[in-house]
């Protein structure tokens, strides 16, 4: 048996025997997942963020401990963590009402839930750090206009706050996007486990990893475009040091 | 949660420390020597050897860790026939070699980038001064660029051996049993989920702790010329 055959690359073809359809499609819902869980994860790092600079002892030091075991914590662990845990819980829940046997979690959910966890961590410091980059001055300067907290929120804060955070929110979307592949552990149907279903099938892993390689990486690019033109857009009344 | 299924649990886990310390301190080590020639390489500014090293970087700071791990695992078998005629089967059949290829190879991509920018850091001034001393192109390196350049480069070093530590936890889904893959075990045999995270999660946090102060402790001892004289 040849190991790398003639019609090696006709299983990427959209063809009877390719396998294009299934990897695109597989792609669409890593984009998706990877959206889910940073959009989770920006709310639960703003929120972390929130409580650090709330200058309350307690509150700090919760948002400090999540920062520092979800950042120091292999991804996988945590993932394993809360799918087990929750499937856990679900199951006691569903005895309590009559269900049988165990319960798994939905995986999407819970790779969302995972991602925004992990990635909130990181998200945390980057929103405290431009927070902190807004010269204190400008403050003074909004309550002297008379402004309410909201509107200076809205007005002053919001505005400088992206622009200082998205360098920091790119590195931590790509985080993202690397970390989904490790949802597949849990059987979710992403670009990583389809590729593993399709070199599983056709005994050939080789171009199977290759292409979701360049999956991945072209998604990686396409996104880090977007994010380039959203600096250059926030930064355009700023001149350069 | 009681103690004496933590006391249970955690030599269990920790049974599993020396191949997570294997696979980390490996990795991190050739990687950094790879990341270095990569760099060095990088400042040649040459196409030739310019157009693949970016590639390379690209392509491994752009992909999952997970794929490359399977990549070299399970896609690089395939090609046992040729890889047996170079003499490299024994190496690329095990698991373990082929995780520590992949991740030396991942850390040597975002290595060498962080190495590059401590190098850029070096003032062109001083390089200029060692060379009107009269300094060979390898002494200037030695005595002016790499202290300057390593010393600029520690901190974000450091973040970047952290998240080796957390990547040898991908060894165990090709079967290597490191502290994830035995938390994995115990928690699909027992399902008690929190008392697994927390004990091997506290390994895990225990040595990245232990990592970042002995970093400090190097970057305290780089910079007695930063800080103020003693009074």
């Amino acid at each position: 048996m040849p190991t790398f055959p003639d019609h090696a690359l006709e299983l990427l073809g959209f063809g009877g025997e390719g396998w294009a359809a299934a990897l695109l499609k597989a792609a669409a819902v890593t984009l998706a997942l990877s959206l889910a869980g940073f959009a989770l994860g920006a709310l639960i790092g703003a929120l972390a963020a929130a409580a650090r600079l709330s200058g309350r002892l307690l509150l700090s030091l919760i948002a400090d401990t999540y920062a520092t075991v979800f950042r120091g914590v292999p991804d996988l662990l945590t993932i394993y963590f809360l799918y087990f845990g929750g499937s856990l819980a679900l199951t006691t829940l569903g005895h309590w009402f009559g269900a049988q046997g165990f319960l798994g979690l939905p995986a999407f959910a819970t790779g969302t839930v995972a991602l925004g966890i992990i990635s909130g961590a990181y998200q945390a410091e980057v929103y405290r750090g431009a927070y902190l980059a807004v010269e204190k001055g400008q403050f003074d300067a909004g309550q002297a206009f008379g402004m309410t907290r909201l509107m200076m929120l809205r007005r002053i804060v919001a505005p400088q706050l992206l622009r200082h955070a998205l360098p920091g929110l790119g590195n931590v979307w790509q985080l993202v996007l690397k970390d989904s592949a490790l949802i597949s552990v849990i059987g979710l149907v992403e670009l990583m486990r389809q590729a593993q279903i399709g070199a599983g099938s056709t005994r050939q892993p080789f171009i199977f990893y290759i292409a979701a390689a360049l999956l991945y990486f072209a998604i990686a690019s396409a996104t880090g475009m977007f994010f380039g033109k959203a600096e250059r857009l926030t930064a355009r009344g700023f001149r350069r040091g | 949660m009681d103690v004496s299924f933590f006391a249970e649990i955690l030599p269990k886990l920790l049974a599993g420390l020396p191949l997570t310390l294997q696979l980390a301190g490996f990795s991190i080590l050739y990687g950094a020597i790879l990341a270095f020639l990569l760099a060095l390489a990088r400042r040649l500014e040459m196409p030739v050897i310019d157009w693949p090293i970016r590639s390379f970087v690209a392509l491994f700071r752009g992909t999952p860790l997970l794929v490359q791990i399977f990549l070299i695992y399970y896609g690089l078998g395939q090609f046992r026939p040729s890889l047996q005629a170079l003499g490299l089967w024994g190496l690329f059949r095990e698991p373990y070699w082929c995780a520590i290829l992949a991740l030396t190879l991942n850390t040597a991509a975002y290595g060498s980038e962080i190495i590059r920018g401590g190098l850029q850091s070096v003032p062109k001034g001083q390089v200029e001064a060692a060379q009107a001393a009269g300094m060979s192109p390898f002494l200037v390196l030695r005595r002016i660029i790499l202290p300057v350049a390593l010393r600029q480069a520690l901190p974000a070093y450091g973040n970047e051996i952290i998240l080796m530590v957390k990547g040898t936890s991908l060894a165990s889904i090709i079967t290597l049993m490191e502290i994830t893959g035995i938390a994995h075990g115990i928690i699909s045999q027992t399902y008690r989920a929190i008392e697994v995270f927390a004990c091997a999660g506290a390994i895990y946090l225990a040595l990245n702790f232990l990592v970042t102060r002995v970093l400090g402790f190097i970057e305290y001892r780089l910079s007695a010329h930063l800080r103020p004289a003693a009074a």
